[in-house]
């Protein structure tokens, strides 16, 4: 009768460690292959996706669109899900069902991932529009693998594509005649409109004799929230315990004031494991496990190369902006190098857009008249919430505008460049490592295109 | 031979009472179903009322008016970027998006024979059929039942028509319009509403 005894026990074992495994302890090895590097960093978050142990497409669509679905509405989606919910597209649902997310984008494949996380081969376009050269004869002879490059077209995100936008921008030369400069009419008309009734100094520091410091109280007085009369109990301390210390406070606290940027650092690579709901344990078992969230990001575990004395920092609102000295010039370009060790970041100083940050911060140019790192990647942008309301601030999110990087031609490039040189330009991988110090070598045809189709149309009608 | 006579005459009493208890029974619980359901054309005539009524004030009372007598504003497929309002087409178009979001009910959009976006053409055999019906005959609704995707659907197509100068003229003046001479009158498209049965 040993077996029996045997038995219960590797049952009951097994049965544990599958506990363990689910509530709490290392799930590495559960993971399948390389993941994507939009998710990598929270791949141990399993239960972000994975919200419930049974289920299929269904599930993870909640998971997508809770994390993607705003980012998506924002870009005028060109194939939302309702143009494949309507019955009268169900053939083409049969061939791509593009009402799920994974079905192009599928996590755990990494044999057949590429560029955006997408499973599928480059000319899955033409389940639904195998007869383009039908409508557009400019397309006869187009392999279905060159929809999606550069300057053409994009799946989700159109917005400098469409036909109209192209002929309305079709003869901008290189370098626009008016620059607008959106950070120059945000800083005058909203951010230095801050009112207080008396800057604060100094001497009013409100910290209590075990934490006062006379050195941290100097670097605050110079700043900005000095200026505008938030003291050291106003990120210290919380309403709701007054007299309690917190000697880091975290993101959360920043929040409270900073909503905006707080809430689109965890909607970037910078802050993802800050966001809010993952964890990588869970509480379970009766008590056994407790539920702890990701740690921050350190540069150790990024995929682009990093700086090797940063490795081991962790990434926080504090990595940029220093405690009691927030600096946002620094934050715009020398925290960035702090970490960033790629091509692009390395060139930077050699490029022309430093040519002009350097006259900025000597006083040479106007404010926010410079390019630094800041100005492309987290630029001022205008959100607008579900009742139509808009914020316009600095977004933290730095892949808001990064990939794909049709992204910013409308909200970065087309500020101070034609839209021609811009794609041009945004097509030209060798010159984006270079961080743009010489012409675009590419030359992209989409706005001839436009022109020849509006030009053939208006001929017909004649 | 009395006593008889009164039992049958009983037993026939109580056989005609629950012959007629049975009868009023099944008559009431037969139009009990059908009363409980409103005919699935009615219900697309009762949609179609009101899709038709919000877009024709739409069209009249503020595209025509702004864009074409008052020349304030003009109506423009890319209204965020130019300021624009939105196209009448666009403004049934969201709502019908927005109705999928909210419900699988019903589904209905704007389709038409000379469609400035060809995703706008008819696809499936009904819409075809219903398309050319309304042409023909604006004043009369196509009905039909319709397979797709492995469901059934009740299909309804209504004439769309001219009911304004700002519709024939954005037409007859757009670069990708098919057909350039339509009049006011004239049905340009039609709306079709689908609604899943059993």
């Amino acid at each position: 009768m040993l077996w029996v005894l045997w038995t219960t026990i590797s049952v009951t074992g097994g049965l544990f460690a599958l506990a363990a495994i689910y509530y709490g302890g290392n799930r590495s090895f559960l993971l399948i292959g390389r993941t994507t590097d939009g998710h990598h960093q929270i791949e141990l978050a399993c239960d972000a996706c994975h919200t419930s142990v049974f289920g299929g497409p269904e599930i993870l669509q909640k998971a997508c669109v809770n994390c993607h679905g705003a980012a998506l509405k924002l870009e005028n989606d060109s194939h939302p899900l309702s143009k494949f919910t309507d019955p009268r597209n169900a053939d083409r649902v049969q061939g791509l069902d593009a009402r799920h997310c994974v079905t192009c984008h599928r996590e755990h494949r990494p044999a057949i991932t590429q560029a955006m996380g997408v499973t599928l081969p480059d000319d899955h376009c033409y389940h639904c529009h195998h007869d383009i050269a039908k409508d557009r004869p400019s397309h006869a002879g187009l392999k279905f693998t060159t929809c999606g490059s550069a300057g053409c077209h994009n799946f989700h995100d159109n917005r400098a594509l469409y036909t109209d936008f192209l002929v309305k921008h079709a003869d901008e030369p290189d370098q626009l005649p008016v620059q607008r400069i959106a950070l120059i009419a945000y800083l005058t008309k909203k951010a230095d409109a801050i009112k207080v009734p008396r800057a604060l100094l100094a001497a009013d520091a409100d910290a209590p004799p075990a934490h006062a410091d006379a050195m941290i109280a100097a670097d605050w007085a110079s700043d900005a929230h000095a200026r505008a009369a938030v003291n050291c109990s106003g990120c210290h301390t919380t309403k709701a315990a007054p007299r309690d210390w917190i000697a880091s406070p975290g993101i959360e606290t920043c929040k409270s004031c900073h909503a905006d940027q707080a809430t689109s650092f965890t909607e970037g690579r910078h802050g993802m494991r800050l966001r809010q709901g993952l964890f990588a344990t869970r509480d379970g078992l009766l008590g056994l496990f407790k539920a702890r969230k990701l740690l921050p990001m350190s540069p150790k575990d990024a995929r682009l190369p990093m700086k090797p004395e940063a490795a081991d920092k962790t990434l926080t609102c504090n990595s940029c902006h220093p405690a009691h000295r927030y600096e946002l010039v620094k934050a715009q370009v020398t925290a960035c190098f702090g970490c960033h060790d790629d091509p692009h970041t390395k060139a930077y100083f050699a490029s022309p857009h430093y040519q002009l940050f350097k006259k900025e911060i000597a006083g040479e140019s106007p404010r926010g008249s410079g390019v630094s790192c800041a100005t492309c990647h987290m630029p001022i942008v205008e959100h607008r919430d579900e009742y139509g309301e808009k914020t316009t601030f600095v977004t933290h999110n730095q892949n808001e505008n990064l990939r794909p990087n049709e992204k910013m031609v409308r909200s970065v490039c087309g500020d101070c460049h034609g839209e021609q040189f811009t794609l041009d330009a945004l097509a030209d991988a060798a010159l984006i490592a270079k961080n743009f110090k010489d012409l675009p070598a590419v030359h992209i045809d989409s706005i001839e295109w436009a022109k020849k189709r509006v030009k053939e149309r208006s001929e017909t009608r004649k | 031979m009395q006593t008889n006579s009164i039992r049958l005459a009983g037993l026939a009493l109580l056989v005609c009472g629950m012959t007629a208890a049975t009868a009023a029974f099944a008559q009431s619980w037969l139009s009990a179903a059908d009363a409980k359901g409103i005919p699935l054309q009615k219900v697309t005539d009762m949609l179609h009322a009101v899709m038709e009524a919000d877009r024709t004030i739409y069209t009249a009372r503020v595209v025509n008016r702004l864009q074409n007598e008052d020349k304030v504003i003009t109506a423009d497929e890319h209204f965020a970027d130019k300021k624009a309002l939105p196209l009448p087409a666009q403004m049934f178009r969201f709502a019908a998006e927005r109705v999928g979001e909210k419900t699988q009910m019903f589904s209905y959009s704007l389709l038409s024979i000379w469609p400035i976006n060809k995703q706008n053409a008819s696809r499936t055999d009904a819409e075809k059929e219903g398309l050319q019906a309304v042409v023909d005959d604006k004043s009369k609704a196509f009905y039909k039942g319709e397979t797709l995707g492995g469901k059934k659907y009740f299909t309804a197509v209504y004439a769309d028509v001219a009911v304004s100068p700002a519709c024939v003229n954005c037409h007859n003046n757009h670069l990708e319009s098919p057909k350039r001479d339509f009049k006011l009158g004239d049905t340009m498209g039609a709306v079709v509403i689908r609604i899943p049965v059993e």
